[in-house]
């Protein structure tokens, strides 16, 4: 596990006539770029190799930030952008940052078939619950009665769950932890950025400004105590479900973890033995 | 690589459709890249594809919809590969708002739009040239791109190659637009001599990673063309559809920033019009009536004006090969004399607009529209010719 300085991982991994963030007091993606940056540090990931994609949101704001290829393209298109840079270069580790709006709603239709076709990519989606950027509407992952500017009255829409999602459509590897579980999430973006093949890491993030204002939350802490109230690892839930019991607590933790040739392999092979 | 193309290709003269010839041609220029999505009258360029990317050593995906294959075209650019896409009406409508992106971002890409009767779902097997003014205008904002418009499949060969050498050049998007006519019609095609066919690659970063700013220009050649450091390449470059300064950071509330960045985005095409816009005229000396035409209507029109002259009357065509950028002086200087333009087009005016603005008050501009999927007939045109003798 990288216990690194702060120092170090600004030095090294930022561009630092980008700083300051955009990020407001509190918010949880700056905690998950550097969860992401201690990753790579570990991993010792060569960063002219490297491209980080994001589409458009609080969240797809973190590729500026990295010193590295950055692709900061359009709303929910920063999967499909990702696919082609890695289809056409192989050689590149592409790491996608994106947001539950940008992810689940307006991209929702690309992060489903990027799964399908297994592309070589990692993706870490930062949920908040509310379209940030925007200044706090409802995002297709707000829970049912929250309040948002566009739900004054509370929300009346199911949510989606993204790592379900990724798991039902054959994500190899799946994740999803809090910002109030900063090295089980670093563990986690590590293999999936070892994991050949589509992975995909959900954090979920305290937006205090919008989010956590909205629905009287409170601050930073009191969301991250929030978090770890209002979850429960798959371990937990699974003893729980053997003894007949089930909760309302959203799953966190390593949701799947299998092999799948990915899509680049298949490629290569098939031209290989095309005469 | 080009070479091999062409010798793989075998038989020097080939009998295609249009769609095929983008194919043909778009291999020649060293295209390695397609993601599309099916849709008619261009799925042939697709099928081709998927046909000869993986020999090639390329890669063809088809995306999940028309977005997700512009958006991987210009992943892929990113990464210094030449890259493609087809579609047609519906399919380019979809895919504007990255057609911006790459304006914005100056990714090189070509768009093969094969266009069909529109609005809407219109007339899938049906040929139109309705998708002219969304082609300049249909993403928003002040931009620049160039579109060509060929008349024959052998055309659509060389404009390929053309469309994929402009793109480099200028780093934009570039969009050949044919027709259901042209793409499902059958023409013999003579592929280009190996030693004389021309292949532009983008210009490559001269200088190194740390004095490199991915949007200065001028700096090695005198060009408002950025040079470019693919994705990998060490160069560490920051792609942005915001607005943004000379080293693609973005800035988003300088009314400066903004304005030299878009105005050099429109600069770069507009300084080169006079070697980018294409086009041939004939007897235009003593022309009183001059036809204006672009791509399949251009045949009948051409037929026309022959008819016409035949008949002693003093009418000149001038067709448009270049569609976009519309050189405006040059078409000035061209129309001055003629007391009528004629505009046939299958669509009911559109490049019209642009022609009417070129003129002064003492020429009449007419529209010679026809929609519905069936080209003009030289009889047609001859009889908006004839109506306007004085």
């Amino acid at each position: 596990m990288s216990f690194i300085s702060n120092d170090i991982v600004i030095d090294k991994y930022l561009r630092k006539d980008m700083l300051p963030t955009i990020f407001c007091t509190g918010c949880g993606i700056g905690s998950v770029m550097n969860f992401c940056l201690r990753a790579i540090h570990d991993l010792n990931i060569d960063m002219n190799k490297t491209v980080f994609v994001s589409g458009i949101g609080c969240s797809s704001r973190v590729p500026g930030y990295i010193y590295s290829d950055g692709l900061h393209s359009l709303h929910g298109r920063a999967i499909a952008y990702a696919t082609g840079v890695k289809l056409a270069n192989p050689e590149l580790k592409v790491i996608v940052f994106t947001g539950d709006g940008d992810c689940g709603a307006i991209g929702g239709n690309h992060f489903l078939h990027a799964i399908r076709r297994n592309v070589d990519i990692t993706v870490i989606s930062i949920n908040n619950f509310i379209y940030g950027m925007t200044g706090g509407q409802v995002a297709p992952t707000t829970p049912l009665r929250s309040k948002t500017t566009t739900t004054p009255y509370g929300n009346i829409e199911y949510p989606i769950d993204l790592s379900m999602m990724a798991k039902v459509i054959g994500a190899p590897y799946v994740a999803r932890w809090t910002t109030a579980h900063p090295i089980q999430c670093m563990n986690s973006i590590k293999k999936a950025l070892q994991k050949t093949g589509f992975s995909f890491v959900e954090v979920l993030a305290p937006c205090p400004t919008s989010y956590g204002r909205l629905n009287k939350m409170g601050n930073t802490l009191d969301m991250t105590k929030h978090f770890k109230e209002s979850t429960i690892n798959i371990k937990t839930y699974e003893k729980m479900l053997a003894e007949g019991k089930d909760t309302d607590k959203m799953i966190i933790g390593e949701l799947v973890d299998i092999e799948k040739e990915d899509f680049n392999t298949k490629y290569k092979k098939f031209c290989g033995e095309l005469k | 690589m080009t070479n091999d193309v062409i010798r793989l290709l075998g038989k020097k003269d080939l009998f295609i459709q249009g769609d095929e010839a983008a194919v043909y041609g778009a291999l020649i220029a060293d295209c390695r890249f397609f993601a599309g999505y099916p849709i008619t009258p261009a799925t042939e360029v697709a099928e081709g594809m998927a046909i000869w990317m993986p020999r090639l050593g390329g890669v063809y995906v088809q995306m999940e919809d028309e977005i997700a294959s512009i958006a991987a075209v210009i992943g892929a650019s990113c990464t210094g590969v030449k890259s493609m896409t087809s579609t047609s009406g519906p399919g380019f409508s979809l895919m504007q708002e990255c057609i911006g992106y790459a304006c914005m971002a100056e990714i090189p890409c070509v768009i093969v739009n094969v266009q069909r009767g529109g609005p809407s779902t219109g007339q899938p097997t049906e040929a139109a040239q309705g998708d002219v003014m969304q082609a300049m205008w249909g993403t928003h904002g002040d931009h620049q791109l160039i579109a060509l418009a060929p008349k024959s499949v052998q055309e659509t060969l060389d404009l390929t190659i053309e469309s994929f050498n402009l793109s480099e050049d200028y780093r934009v998007p570039v969009i050949l637009l044919l027709d259901a006519e042209i793409g499902h019609m059958r023409e013999k095609v003579v592929l280009p001599e190996v030693t004389t066919v021309k292949v532009d690659e983008r210009v490559p970063a001269t200088i190194g990673p740390d004095k490199y700013r991915p949007y200065r220009t001028g700096f090695t050649r005198p060009s408002k063309v950025p040079e470019f450091a693919p994705f990998g390449s060490g160069y560490r470059t920051y792609v942005t559809g915001l607005t943004h300064d000379k080293r693609g950071f973005p800035v988003t509330t300088s009314a400066e920033v903004h304005e030299e960045l878009v105005r050099r985005l429109i600069e770069k095409v507009q300084d080169d019009i006079d070697d980018i816009w294409y086009h041939e005229t004939s007897f235009l000396e003593d022309a009183e009536i001059i036809v204006v035409s672009y791509g399949t209507t251009s045949r009948p029109a051409v037929s026309a004006v022959k008819m016409a002259r035949k008949n002693g009357i003093k009418v000149g065509h001038i067709r448009l090969i270049t569609i976009w950028p519309f050189h405006y002086e040059k078409m000035r200087e061209y129309l001055k004399n003629a007391h009528t333009v004629i505009v046939p087009e299958m669509n009911l005016g559109q490049m019209f607009h642009p022609i009417r603005e070129t003129v002064g008050k003492d020429t009449k501009v007419v529209s010679a529209p026809k929609i519905g999927g069936a080209i003009h007939t030289p009889y047609e045109i001859l009889k908006f010719i004839e109506g306007d003798v004085k």
